[in-house]
């Protein structure tokens, strides 16, 4: 191990892509990586756009840098929002700003972007992609697409209201009935779950179609109506996105959607499939079947759009449907999704084992993912990711929590012995009994069984409770001792079954009274 | 009378038993459960009463008094030693059904001729063989929890074996009770008693104090098996539906709670687990080494005034020093300050399965603060301050990274992933599972050492003054 050299710099710059409010680092998250070891350096104005000022990161602690040049050249490890791209006021692209053999991390979307590679390389830039970080149960804290795209669902919806002519919730006034706004949303990844919730929680009436069946039981959780395509074709892909689906299947997909397009008001369109063109689902006759006044939120425009009339960027209107093809929704909530990203970029860091002993292990799972070029050298595309054991649930963090098992050693084989073993004993005994035994027989297996059912479920909480009533019960047992009670006085049997009664109700009457009390205490 | 009545009402006993245990599975439904299960029991008391007995001054006089003592002792009992309490019933219901037995063999074999009798003879055995063991077993327990007994498993050389010899020699008594002609056999009886008196104790002896939790409820489940086995005997199917009832709820009860620690029922039932450790303690070698960072209480307030969000894991040293109450109030007064504190309750925290959940609802807590394991695990990266009263085991992140020990697998609260820790503790012995923490050893954990309850008040002024 090398000792370690003086702290690393992290650089924040301003983002220089037009209409882009986002920043890498906020006040808050500025806190974190210095405690994390790091020391940072932020560029004047550069939390703008966001709402944080300059003195709110120098009070947290940043050093702040005037000028775009001093700063990338004087900090090993750049965070960025976007990609690197031509700086407009100094007219130099940002990759030839960065020093040599630095370090950057931001979206960098590779496949789009092979030219950026080449330059990076160039550079001998070591460069991670948020975009590449995977989706796995570890990696959720880092996962920036679904902090983006949450927001984007959400977003997606308030700007909807606001091309929208009327009310989300249905009303009953004085003045006349207001029925509640319809709303469909088609793709239910993190986006399409966020858009549901806020929809929903405005008043409106959602509708959500998916192709993953995954997604059928997430939805219907946020209160929202799956619809189905009949037929029998999952959609679930590598890492928990959709894959293409067969041309049959879109026919149909299509045309369920027709049929709801009329019905609905507000469309949220988030159907994706990973590097390729976004699908088109909403064709110019649906969008013409539309009543006017209805709204379309195509958050897939910035790769091409799920509705045939989409403009990236731009909100058309085509006989009297609004089209709102926005492709910087995140953007437009500029300091939450800086918050969001700027925390998911702390996180990975963190991992990367901070500012103390900061290094790119290619063995961690998530760093060999989003890793694009390690010292110039092109590391990119990863190796795949396998199939979810899990659904990859999406907007509402999911609690995954993986619990390591004993080894089902043999047990198959040792159930099939105990059974035929069991089954022997009970013919054998079939055989012998007495009938009277054989009906009490049955009374108490089926009694087990009920016993086995009614506790399968108990909330741990309740389990003492339910311990000591059962302990109550058991003392059942005392009208055994009362029958002993029917012969003379001073009989042995008499007295064995007085005793036995005694301490029964003694049972009996203290577990009863003990659960009472318990059950007291329980309260909301 | 007519027959009939007597049996329609043990139907409808039965059939409330079972509403009173479906009551019981939900907070809403809990106290009518508990009443429910008192109405059943009432009607077939008096049913037999008025139906058998020619005589009810002696039964009046035997339930009056057990009753008053039942009451007693069960208003009595502090929350903190419920556990007890539930072991030392177990033994009562033991011995009853010993009692029952016995009193079976001495009415003798009434009528009965060929198999009936050869049944009601092993029915006799079996009934009387589970009460002597649920007996003993319980007053062993009973003994663990109180702490008149050690905790540590009691392990003889070969003990498997010996149970084994017991229970043969156990069959073999059986037998010759069976071939003695009607009633002679009452000593073989009595010595087989015995014997099953001595495995029950042997068998609670060899289980750790940790494993407390499962014994109680395996024993709950002996006492149904031994009340079902005399309503064979007896040829009623009221005993028999009750017992069947207990018996099967309480083997299940102990299954989940194993199924929670992640351990083989039978390794539990067999005991002896953390022997291992017990046995020899690792001369230094093994041994955890590290530096352990004391704190104290006044730090601990600072700590959460500074906090945001504090996640509060209580275990069996909360319940053994009362700490529940100042815990409570501190958690009052956080959230007053808009803090967000939570409770996370390991399904085998304390010695009883839910005994925390028991405790913090004597203190009032509210219980949609109360979270399970699965619920809180996923908060802790979020969690500025862990608090640990007096847990151990369930904290350990051992069981997750070392696959040497005995806990290993285990599913733990992951309190190691808050921001910082706190652990309440009286010293540094290791839990009751006799496994070494390297929790306490971690950099951003803090020891707070004494009892859980000083401390708690401590840190309560503290946070008052500030």
């Amino acid at each position: 191990m090398p000792e370690s050299p003086p702290p690393i710099r992290i650089g924040i710059p301003t983002e220089v892509r037009a209409g882009e409010r986002r920043v890498a680092a906020t006040p808050e998250t500025v806190r974190r990586l210095i405690k994390l070891g790091f020391e940072v350096a932020v560029e004047c104005g550069a939390g703008a756009g966001a709402a944080f000022s300059d003195e709110a990161y120098a009070g947290a602690g940043a050093w702040m840098v005037g000028d775009a040049r001093t700063l990338w050249a004087e900090s090993d490890l750049i965070l960025k929002v976007q990609p690197p791209e031509l700086n407009p006021d100094l007219g130099v692209h940002e990759v030839e700003l960065l020093r040599e053999g630095g370090t950057l991390i931001s979206f960098l979307w590779p496949a789009k972007n092979p030219e950026l590679l080449e330059r990076l390389a160039a550079r001998r830039a070591t460069a991670l992609a948020m975009d590449l970080v995977p989706r796995i149960t570890r990696a959720q804290k880092m996962d920036a697409l679904s902090s983006m795209a949450n927001i984007s669902g959400y977003r997606a919806v308030i700007e909807a209201a606001s091309f929208y002519g009327r009310f989300f919730t249905g009303q009953m006034t004085a003045a006349g009935q207001v029925p509640p706004a319809k709303v469909l949303v088609i793709g239910a990844g993190v986006a399409g779950l966020s858009a549901i919730g806020a929809a929903r929680g405005l008043g409106a009436v959602v509708r959500a179609f998916d192709t993953r069946a995954a997604s059928h039981e997430q939805v219907e959780s946020l209160g929202a109506q799956f619809l189905t395509v009949e037929m029998e074709e999952d959609g679930t892909g590598a890492g928990g996105y959709g894959k293409t689906m067969t041309p049959e299947y879109i026919a149909a997909e299509i045309a369920l959607l027709g049929r709801h397009a009329k019905e609905v008001d507000i469309i949220i369109t988030t159907a994706l499939i990973p590097n390729r063109p976004a699908p088109v689902l909403l064709t110019r006759e649906i969008v013409e079947s539309m009543r006017p006044g209805s709204v379309i939120v195509d958050v897939a425009a910035e790769n091409g759009g799920n509705c045939e009339l989409t403009r990236p960027g731009e909100v058309v209107v085509h006989s009297g449907v609004t089209v709102i093809g926005y492709v910087d929704l995140p953007s437009r909530l500029a300091p939450v999704a800086s918050q969001l990203y700027g925390t998911n970029l702390a996180h990975l860091l963190a991992d990367m084992g901070g500012g103390r002993s900061w290094h790119v292990d290619q063995d961690d799972a998530v760093v060999r993912g989003a890793l694009v070029l390690h010292d110039g050298a092109l590391t990119w595309p990863p190796p795949r990711p396998a199939t979810p054991p899990a659904p990859v649930a999406a907007a509402v963090p999911p609690a995954v929590v993986t619990v390591p098992k004993v080894p089902p050693a043999r047990t198959g084989y040792r159930w099939a012995v105990a059974g035929l073993v069991a089954l022997g004993l009970v013919l054998w005994a079939g055989a012998l009994a007495p009938p009277s035994f054989l009906q009490h027989f049955t009374v108490f297996v089926l009694a087990c069984l009920v016993g086995r059912q009614l506790v399968w479920d108990v909330t741990p909480a309740l389990h003492t409770p339910l311990m000591s009533v059962t302990n109550a019960i058991s003392g059942i047992i005392l009208i055994g001792g009362m029958l002993d009670l029917a012969g003379p006085l001073g009989a042995p049997a008499t007295i064995l079954g007085a005793i036995a009664v005694l301490i029964a109700t003694i049972n009996v009457a203290g577990g009863f009274w003990v659960t009472q009390r318990m059950l007291r205490m329980f309260q909301r | 009378m007519p027959a009939g009545l007597v049996t329609i009402t043990y139907l409808v006993a039965s059939l409330l038993f079972i509403a009173s245990l479906a009551g019981l599975g939900a907070q809403r439904t809990a106290r009518r459960g508990n009443l429910l299960g008192i109405a059943g029991m009432l009607m077939a008391i008096g049913i037999t009463a008025v139906a058998y007995l020619p005589d009810y001054r002696l039964l009046a006089a035997m339930l009056i008094a057990g009753g008053l003592i039942g009451a007693f002792v069960a208003q009595r009992v502090a929350m903190t030693a419920m556990p007890q309490l539930v072991a030392i019933l177990h033994s009562f219901v033991g011995a009853a059904a010993v009692l029952v037995g016995i009193g079976g063999y001495l009415d003798g074999a009434a009528g009965r001729i060929g198999a009936e009798a050869t049944v009601h003879d092993i029915e006799v055995f079996i009934g009387v063989f589970v009460g002597a063991i649920t007996f003993t077993g319980s007053l062993v327990a009973f003994g663990k929890l109180q702490g008149t007994i050690r905790g540590r498993p009691f392990l003889l050389p070969g003990r498997h074996a010996l149970n084994l010899a017991l229970v043969i020699v156990c069959v073999v008594l059986g037998v010759l009770v069976l071939r003695a002609p009607d009633g002679s056999g009452l000593s073989l009886l009595l010595g087989m008693t015995g014997l099953a008196a001595v495995i029950g104790a042997h068998l609670v002896l060899a289980i750790g104090g940790a494993d407390m939790p499962v014994v109680v409820s395996m024993l709950n489940s002996y006492s149904g098996w031994a009340a079902a086995a005399a309503g064979f005997m007896l040829g009623y199917d009221l005993l028999i539906v009750t017992g069947a009832l207990v018996g099967a709820s309480g083997a299940v009860l102990s299954y989940i709670m194993c199924r929670a620690m992640n351990r083989p029922f039978l390794s539990v039932i067999l005991g002896g687990f953390g022997a291992e450790e017990g046995a020899a303690p690792a001369p230094g070698g093994t041994a955890m080494q590290g530096e352990v960072r004391p704190i104290a209480a006044a730090e601990v307030a600072a700590k959460l005034a500074d906090a945001r969000s504090i996640v509060v894991v209580p275990g069996y040293g909360m319940a053994v020093a009362h700490a529940q109450g100042p815990l409570r109030e501190i958690a009052d007064l956080l959230r007053r300050q808009g803090k967000k504190v939570r409770f996370g309750i390991h399904p085998v925290a304390g010695r009883l399965p839910g005994h925390m959940n028991v405790l913090l609802a004597e203190a009032r807590v509210s219980y949609d603060l109360v979270l399970e394991m699965e619920e809180i695990n996923p908060d802790f990266p979020e969690t500025d301050v862990a608090l640990v009263i007096g847990a151990n085991d369930i904290v350990n992140p051992a069981t997750q990274t070392d696959a040497s020990s005995p806990i290993y697998g285990m599913p733990v609260l992951e309190v190691w992933k808050a921001g910082a820790t706190v652990v309440f503790k009286r010293s540094m012995a290791s839990g009751y599972a006799g496994v070494e923490n390297p929790l306490f050893f971690d950099e951003r954990t803090r020891m707070l050492f004494g009892d859980a309850k000083t401390s708690c008040d401590a840190i309560l002024a503290a946070l008052l003054e500030a």
